[in-house]
């Protein structure tokens, strides 16, 4: 039998119990500083909180990559989507003339805006990658305009804390803290390579986040909500991705 | 992997781009042509959360075991190839003695032969940050922050390339490890390896 002297018993014992204080600490301040994700408990909750955090503070400000123009990948690869619902196939078969996108919650005044009143609104062009978590990528030029203009327009209240978006496509829903929704390459999409976004690319409306995973790219954007609290959308957790058992942070 | 078991080189790579290797595997994405007539079940999300918990593990532990590495010595003393064997005749000797299944001298088993020395330094110093490397440029926001982290690579799909076939090296080196403990006597040298204390024997430097 090894023997383990008193003293490095005693030493052991300490580190050990600073380390553990450690991370309460880091906990708590985790918490006041929002560093703790939607999905932050449970047994992946620590790693899930260590990426989230780890990366609002070294990367809170950087831009994703951008490409040049011949690096766009051709063709681009459209992921599967669901079968459009009827409500979908009715806004398709006019070339989507009435379809709105509506901004609420934590605003001054909630807005409903038409594909034309987006388009109006200052324009941004961005060649960034699509990366799947299934280990795919390509990259594209992206054309809409930034989503902080959207919500400019309804007027952002100072308790926002995140931005919930939603399609047209039920249960398909997700959010972003206002560190991304602020962002300037958080691009409310209606273009794609100098045409109109195709529909298996996310058209009308997409929301596209290239800081984060092409799950968070929500396609057929239709609602934009702003709150100070996830608790109040599905299980709580943030996203249905986060509901269906994926991580609601998805920078990485 | 399953989701997704082909591999290319370059920036970017879907089923649309030709692969450089693939595997002959069902994937549990049905846009994935693989041949197979059925799709299985999808597991990225609790897998993905494991992945990121278990590499934040290995890094904390990582950086604990490299300080302590630094500090007490150990990798010089223990690492280190000790003067003698710093030369190609002792490195072959040591390659040829393993060849032809040699067994140690009692008293040299119990520290670490040349081949080892320079099998673990690779690992802990080439392998493991190479591994914790091309995980952290397949992030779209570590890339952000810092793009020469994927750039290196020549691209996000090099890099997710590179890091599996470094997972292929780090599970090869787990089991001609444990196999060759398992040669040496697998009790003794596990309670060793978790005590510390190599019993009765002379501390293994």
């Amino acid at each position: 039998m090894s023997e383990i002297s008193r003293r490095q018993l005693i030493t052991r014992g300490l580190a050990a119990a600073a380390g553990l204080s450690g991370l309460a600490v880091a906990d708590h301040i985790a918490d006041r500083y929002g560093l703790f994700p939607p999905d932050g408990g449970g047994v992946y909750g620590p790693g899930e909180t260590l990426t989230y955090a780890v990366h609002r503070i070294l990367t809170q400000h950087s831009f994703a990559r951008e490409f040049s123009r011949g690096q766009i990948s051709n063709p681009p690869f459209a992921n599967e989507t669901a079968p459009p619902t009827d409500a979908f196939k009715r806004f398709e078969a006019d070339g989507f003339r009435d379809w709105k996108l509506s901004v609420d919650g934590l605003v001054g005044r909630s807005t409903t805006l038409s594909m034309d009143d987006v388009k109006r609104l200052p324009a941004r062009s961005q060649i960034t990658q699509v990366v799947c978590e299934e280990g795919w990528s390509y990259v594209a030029e992206w054309i809409g305009t930034p989503l902080v203009e959207v919500l400019n327009i309804a007027g952002l209240l100072p308790q926002a804390r995140y931005v919930v978006y939603f399609s047209i496509e039920p249960d398909t829903w997700e959010s972003i803290d206002m560190a991304d929704a602020l962002h300037q390459q958080t691009l409310v999409t209606y273009a794609m390579n100098d045409a109109d976004l195709p529909v298996p690319f996310g058209g009308p409306l997409r929301l596209r986040v290239p800081r984060q995973l092409g799950y968070k790219s929500v396609k057929y954007l239709t609602r934009v909500t702003v709150t100070d609290n996830l608790k109040r959308f599905g299980k709580g957790l943030g996203s249905a991705s986060a509901d269906a058992g994926y991580a609601w942070y998805a920078g990485i | 992997m399953i989701s997704h078991p082909r591999f290319y080189w370059g920036e970017n790579g879907n089923v649309l781009t030709p692969a450089l290797f693939s595997f002959p595997i069902p994937s549990s994405r049905a846009t994935v042509p693989t041949g197979y007539g059925y799709v299985l079940p999808d597991q990225n999300g609790w897998s993905r959360y494991l992945h990121f918990e278990a590499a934040w593990i290995l890094v904390l532990i990582g950086g604990l075991y490299l300080v302590f590495g630094l500090v007490s010595g150990h990798f010089r003393k223990g690492l280190f190839p000790r003067a003698a064997d710093r030369s190609w005749s002792a490195v072959s000797r040591s390659l040829r003695d393993h060849l032809r299944l040699t067994r140690p001298e009692e008293e040299e088993a119990w520290s670490y032969n040349v081949l080892q020395r320079l099998t673990y330094l690779g690992v802990v110093f080439v392998v493991f940050p190479l591994f914790i490397w091309t995980g952290l440029a397949m992030s779209p926001a570590v890339t952000a922050a810092m793009p020469t982290v994927v750039t290196v690579f020549g691209g996000r799909q090099s890099a997710r390339t590179l890091h599996f076939l470094l997972t292929l090296l780090l599970v090869l080196f787990v089991l001609i490890h444990v196999g060759m403990v398992w040669l040496a006597g697998f009790r003794r040298r596990v309670t060793a390896m978790i005590t510390g204390n190599a019993s009765g024997h002379r501390k293994s430097v």
